[in-house]
């Protein structure tokens, strides 16, 4: 979701004031195309105290000294509530403690991601890179006008005062921001506002403490914790087959269980509702359903990777061409050839999937992790036959995501509103077990990538054909117009099309394979399978070359300094060259997405046996400007071990047209025991803030690769990892 | 059918069958969502509470088999060792999503309660049990040892 260009985002803002009915007074600031629609003829702002639609702002200052920043992007671990404070914190001169989070609501005429157009949503690394300018503005605009108001108070002109910590001052007098509130809102609105030199950042660079708060001590909310007066539970049988329908069904035994309310079919299988979880899913166990399978999945894994091996033999669609590859491969005396196979992935995250929706005369109301607004809000609209207006997202914290709650067939989101719309005014929790999660599809898609290269008589590169095989992620959805491109999905070659190692003979062609496999991005998206692949054989060719793999990769990255930058840290921090024990090795990677920049040095130690532990990884991270480096750091770890477990454990896998795995015992991913140290280190930079909550993902697997191929010789083309011993 | 458990000390009477786990007796019933649901097999440690002191998967628990024992959730927590784990989770930034990190915590406090000086195969033997799909493992091991010394 990285290859929407990146536009310069608009300085060109206006900004409203208010006064305030009721709850306090409050500052608003609001950005381009805002405000008109949402201010009642007299400026009055019942709107805005109501609850409903529209609070409003991204920053509001609260006559109890609050700053509340509105934040329109997903809480799901990646640090965004942190991120997106620290840059409001920083042009208002606030104090960490009386900044706090709230969730924005949906609508995307204010709250629209800037890199996804008219669009509300969190995805793509996006949050941070998408916001900073925007919240720099709305926390300076904020702090001008509480120097103005000050000013006026005083009787003394503005540039004598200053701000610092949450206090407004100059000499003797000074004031909290609560205590100016009432009157920063008479202020006018500033035309245009100075930002912060870089250089006197305060809280940018620092690593202050997370601001989602409830999550040491059970008290953080999320959509499986929702418990409204009169809600029912929801647990539903869908197909075992992708494509499956329900032909019949029986549910006279689910009916008899205690505490089932009813018994719905909806559009992807059977839903039993009752008073409680338990009751739900004994009921849903209890019913006895025939399935139609005529246009369901047959085939296995096997079978679907022996289609894609075939076709990796046919031309496919050109998504890059420089010079001359066949030519170049012919005249070639050795060609190294490579396959790779990649299975589907589901993302697991911690809270399988659910969500609350109550359907009313009034419209719908929805209680969700929600990562992404509109989208979800359309398909809610479309299926109720209601304007999108009427469709209220309450944005939950997610127990993680990784690319799953930002559905573009809001599958599971239309799943409860289908249930919910059979009892108009019962909020009614959806709630999928972990089988139903590990078996409910939108995977990371399945790939196959065939790679012939070959080396100069210097041992550099002269020429790299690269097929791909996959399903295409955003074939048949809205992205669909401006992420496929002549026939390839931006996501499927993103870090391939985009390699940055200079090749002067290089080919990249796509295959779209399809099935009713239903398939999504997943943590750093075509990077998953792109960068295993192009780590894999740039070390295979440097290795070719009798070359040193960093020395080999700095050398054909010459346009690419900030690669080079992380990879010598990466290097550098590990001891690069250094001696190291019996069985002990080291693997790199380097990759750029979502424009940061991730270098990667694992150690393994390898086992007679053919086991192996992965014990120590260096990481370097190149994200432009460092915004909170500790919320950066905890994302390089979180994003190692993410891809670790692709790497070490993880694959769904078909038998007969069904997934096999089902749960944590069979869908394995890593444990404590598997994980190794990690050294994070950041490169100064004072580039824009790029995101960090998935490049450190795919970098992780060929690092490992490419150590266990420096200890044992075997190039390892398939994840996840087995040696032979 | 009723069953009466003590959760954090306080009685609870409860409509619910025999063989509901505690999980959803403590989630949908007595009102403490704290405790999550991860897995439902005894897999992922999210629905981690303690029995006695000890750590059990609720999930995977009957209710029937806990009525007279003593209950404690993430919520009850009040021991010293709660405390010092608590602290350090804050301390070291520990959470991601925080999904698990209720169970994690549950299973921390559990581990000081009987070895003050855990090494990284104790820390790695008793929270083996506990995923984190956001992979904070590497603080959860530096802050359960940064919470036993602040104990020591
Ligand atoms: S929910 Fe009990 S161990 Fe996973
Ligand atoms: S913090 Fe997200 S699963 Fe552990």
């Amino acid at each position: 979701m990285n290859d929407f260009t990146i536009r310069k985002v608009s300085r060109r803002r206006f900004l409203v004031s208010m006064g305030s009915a009721g709850a306090g007074l409050t500052l608003g600031v609001y950005l381009p195309g805002a405000a008109a629609q949402d201010q009642s003829a007299d400026g009055a702002t019942s709107l805005l105290e109501d609850g409903a639609f529209a609070p409003n702002a991204f920053v509001r200052v609260g006559v109890d000294n609050t700053v509340k920043v509105m934040i329109k992007h997903l809480e799901m671990g990646q640090g965004t509530y942190t991120g997106l404070c620290t840059v409001v914190a920083e042009e208002m001169d606030a104090s960490w403690e009386q900044v706090v989070p709230a969730p924005a609501p949906a609508d995307a005429s204010r709250y629209n991601n800037l890199l996804w157009g008219p669009s509300q949503g969190t995805g793509g690394s996006t949050a941070m890179a998408n916001s900073f300018e925007q919240l720099r503005n709305a926390g300076a605009a904020a702090r001008h006008m509480l120097v103005a108001a000050a000013a006026e108070r005083w009787g003394i002109a503005p540039d004598k005062i200053t701000v610092s910590a949450g206090k407004v001052s100059a000499g003797a007098l000074s004031a909290t921001f609560g205590e100016l509130a009432e009157a920063a809102a008479e202020q006018p609105v500033p035309e245009e506002v100075a930002l912060k030199d870089p250089a006197d950042f305060v809280f940018i660079g620092q690593s202050f403490p997370r601001k989602d708060s409830g999550k040491t001590d059970g008290t953080a909310i999320f959509t499986q914790d929702i418990n409204l007066p009169g809600m029912l539970t929801a647990v539903v049988a869908h197909p075992p087959r992708f494509g499956g329908r329900v032909a019949s069904f029986d549910d006279v035994a689910a009916r008899a269980v205690n505490g089932v309310e009813d018994v719905v079919q909806v559009a992807n299988g059977v839903a039993v509702v009752a008073r409680d979880f338990w009751s739900a899913k004994t009921g849903r166990d209890a019913l006895e359903i025939t399935w139609d399978d005529s246009a369901a999945l047959s085939g296995s894994t096997e079978s679907m990777m022996a289609e894609y091996r075939e076709m990796a033999e046919t031309d496919g669609i050109d998504a890059r061409n420089d010079g001359d590859v066949d030519a170049a491969l012919s005249s070639a005396d050795t060609v190294l050839e490579l396959d790779f196979e990649f299975p589907f992935l589901a993302h697991a995250a911690m809270e399988p999937l659910n969500c609350v929706v109550r359907v009313d005369a009034d419209g719908c109301e929805v209680w969700n992790g929600e990562q992404m607004h509109t989208g979800d809000q359309m398909a809610l609209a479309a299926l109720l036959g209601i304007d999108v207006p009427r469709v209220k997202i309450n944005m939950l914290y997610a127990g993680g995501s990784f690319g799953r709650r930002a559905n573009p067939a809001a599958d599971y989101v239309l799943e409860a509103a289908m249930i919910a719309k059979t009892r108009p005014g019962t909020p009614v929790k959806l709630v999928w077990t972990r089988e139903d999660d590990t078996r409910g599809g939108y995977y990371r898609p399945m790939h196959f990538h065939r790679v012939r290269a070959a080396l100069d008589a210097d041992g550099q590169p002269l020429a790299w054909q690269q097929s791909i095989v996959g399903q295409s992620i955003v074939a048949g959805t809205p992205f669909e117009p401006f992420m496929v491109k002549d026939g390839v999905d931006v996501t499927m070659v993103e870090g391939a099309v985009n390699q940055p190692y200079a090749v002067p003979n290089f080919n990249l062609q796509v295959h779209n394979a399809r099935s009713p496999v239903p398939v999504l991005w997943w943590r750093s998206v075509g990077s998953t399978h792109t960068a295993f692949v192009c780590e894999s054989v740039i070390d295979e060719l440097a290795l070719a070359a009798g070359a040193d793999p960093v020395e080999y990769r700095m050398g054909l990255l010459a346009d690419h300094p900030r690669h080079q930058g992380v990879l010598a840290l990466a290097a550098e921090k590990a001891g690069w060259g250094t001696p190291l024990p019996e069985g002990r090795a080291r693997g790199v990677a380097v990759h750029e997405s979502f424009n940061s920049y991730v270098a990667q040095v694992a150690e393994v130690t390898v086992g007679a046996d053919g086991s192996f532990s992965v014990d120590r990884v260096v990481c370097a991270v190149d994200c432009g400007i460092a915004v909170n480096p500790d919320v950066i750091r905890a994302q390089m770890e979180g994003g190692i071990g993410f891809g670790l477990s692709p790497a070490l454990l993880s694959e769904i896998t078909f038998a007969d047209g069904q997934v096999v795995q089902s749960n944590f015992h069979d869908y394995q991913v890593i444990r404590i025991e598997h994980m190794p140290e990690v050294e994070v280190h950041i490169v100064p930079s004072a580039e824009p803030p790029t995101g960090v909550g998935e490049p450190g993902t795919p970098v992780i697997a060929p690092a490992v690769a490419n150590a266990l191929r420096a200890a044992t010789g075997q190039r390892l083309t398939r994840m996840p990892f087995r040696l032979a011993s | 059918m009723a069953v009466t458990l003590t959760i954090n000390g306080n009685e609870h009477t409860l409509d619910v069958a025999d063989d509901m786990p505690l999980l959803w007796a403590i989630r949908d019933h007595a009102g403490l969502t704290g405790t999550k649901f991860g897995c439902g097999l005894a897999l992922c440690g999210a629905c981690t509470v303690h029995l006695d002191g000890n750590p059990i998967r609720s999930c995977s628990t009957p209710v029937s088999a806990v009525a007279g024992g003593n209950i404690t959730t993430i919520e009850g927590l009040n021991s010293k060792a709660a405390a010092a784990v608590q602290a350090a989770w804050q301390k070291l930034d520990v959470v991601q999503c925080g999904y698990c990190q209720s169970g994690q915590i549950m299973s921390a406090t559990a581990l000081l309660a009987g070895n003050s000086d855990p090494d990284d195969a104790d820390i790695d033997a008793a929270m083996n049990g506990n995923i984190c799909r956001c992979s904070t493992y590497v603080r959860i091991r530096a802050a359960i040892k940064e919470a036993a010394r602040s104990l020591a």
